[in-house]
């Protein structure tokens, strides 16, 4: 169930990275884009518990780590968002994926020719503004000002440590335009069909067997 | 043409009042019933353990999203998130502003 992949690099060499999987050689095989940054840490445990569901329902789902993410070695101020869809698409294709679930902001990295489904999308630009307000009302609890829009002036030029993530300026920039697309064969699942509050809200990770039921029964249905 | 102003009813204030309580409670994490007892007074930063600055963040981005609105820098102070009715109030002046 735990294993690595091998994500291949510009330069012809590899990069060895973590990857979670369900594979029992079925034939339709999940492509799992997760959360990003705290909301990952969040909806880890979520991810796994529908994933296992889905391996019960003969469902194969494949959850890699990209460079920069969870237990990756490589530094994620160096990760840019193309490199990361790059890094889906080459995920995509050596797991032989026939579908997608992306959730959060794991949806702008969702590979297009993939169908499946975009569970509660968040947009570059809602993902950026939640982090530099956090971290304006951290600084104030610490009698720091700090200054949304000077912050992002400083992101878009220099990169920026957000909720201790250090983003690269090439990542802040794509963010602020980065917004998810549907593509052909894709669908929306929104919180609300899951019957609870999006577990990325809490302030501490938690897990819902009643969501993530019907998260599995949602695909499984459709798939049917 | 001269439009009139909108007069938000007591039926918008009871539902901005149950959307705003419904917001906290899944923010936070709380019992709905915990949130739905809340009154003007009822103390928010500083008295519930849950709201930390992160939590404050993502109540902030929720009520954007969920209310319509956008909230400023400047608007973010002491008396608007120290209480229930302070946060009600502040969130009745920005849907009637915008």
């Amino acid at each position: 169930m735990i294993s690595t992949w091998n994500l291949p690099l510009g330069d012809g060499g590899t990069a060895e990275e973590l990857l979670v999987a369900f594979d029992r050689q079925r034939a339709i095989r999940m492509l799992v884009c997760p959360a990003w940054f705290d909301e990952a840490n969040k909806l880890r445990r979520f991810t796994l518990e529908v994933m296992r569901r889905l391996d019960e329902a003969g469902i194969d789902t494949f959850l890699p780590d990209l460079p920069g993410c969870n237990e990756s070695l490589a530094p994620l101020d160096r990760q840019t968002l193309e490199g990361w869809r790059v890094g889906m698409a080459a995920a995509a294709s050596s797991f032989k994926a026939t579908h997608v679930l992306a959730i959060r902001a794991g949806t702008l990295i969702a590979p297009a020719h993939l169908p499946g489904w975009h569970y509660a999308a968040q947009s570059g630009q809602k993902l950026l503004r939640a982090m530099i307000r956090a971290r304006t009302i951290a600084a104030r609890e610490a009698g720091r000002e700090e200054k949304v829009e000077a912050l992002l002036a400083l992101g878009r030029s220099e990169g920026l440590l957000l909720g201790g993530w250090p983003l690269g300026a090439g990542l802040i920039r794509a963010l602020e335009n980065a917004e998810p697309v549907l593509a052909e064969g894709q669908h929306e699942l929104a919180q609300a069909m899951l019957g609870g509050p999006g577990l990325w809200l809490r302030a501490e990770p938690d897990e819902d067997a009643s969501q993530a039921d019907a998260l599995t029964q949602i695909i499984a249905e459709s798939l049917r | 043409m001269t439009s009139l102003p909108t007069i938000p009813s007591d039926a918008d204030a009871a539902a901005l009042d149950r959307e705003l309580k419904g917001l906290i409670a899944d923010v936070l994490g709380l019992d709905p019933v915990q949130a739905a007892a809340f009154g003007p007074e009822s103390g928010l930063f500083g008295h519930l353990p849950e709201l930390d600055s992160m939590a404050v963040a993502g109540l902030l981005t929720e009520m954007e999203d969920r209310l319509g609105i956008v909230i400023e820098d400047d608007d973010v102070d002491g008396a608007m998130l120290e209480t229930y009715g302070g946060l009600l109030a502040f969130a009745t002046a920005k849907l009637g502003a915008g």
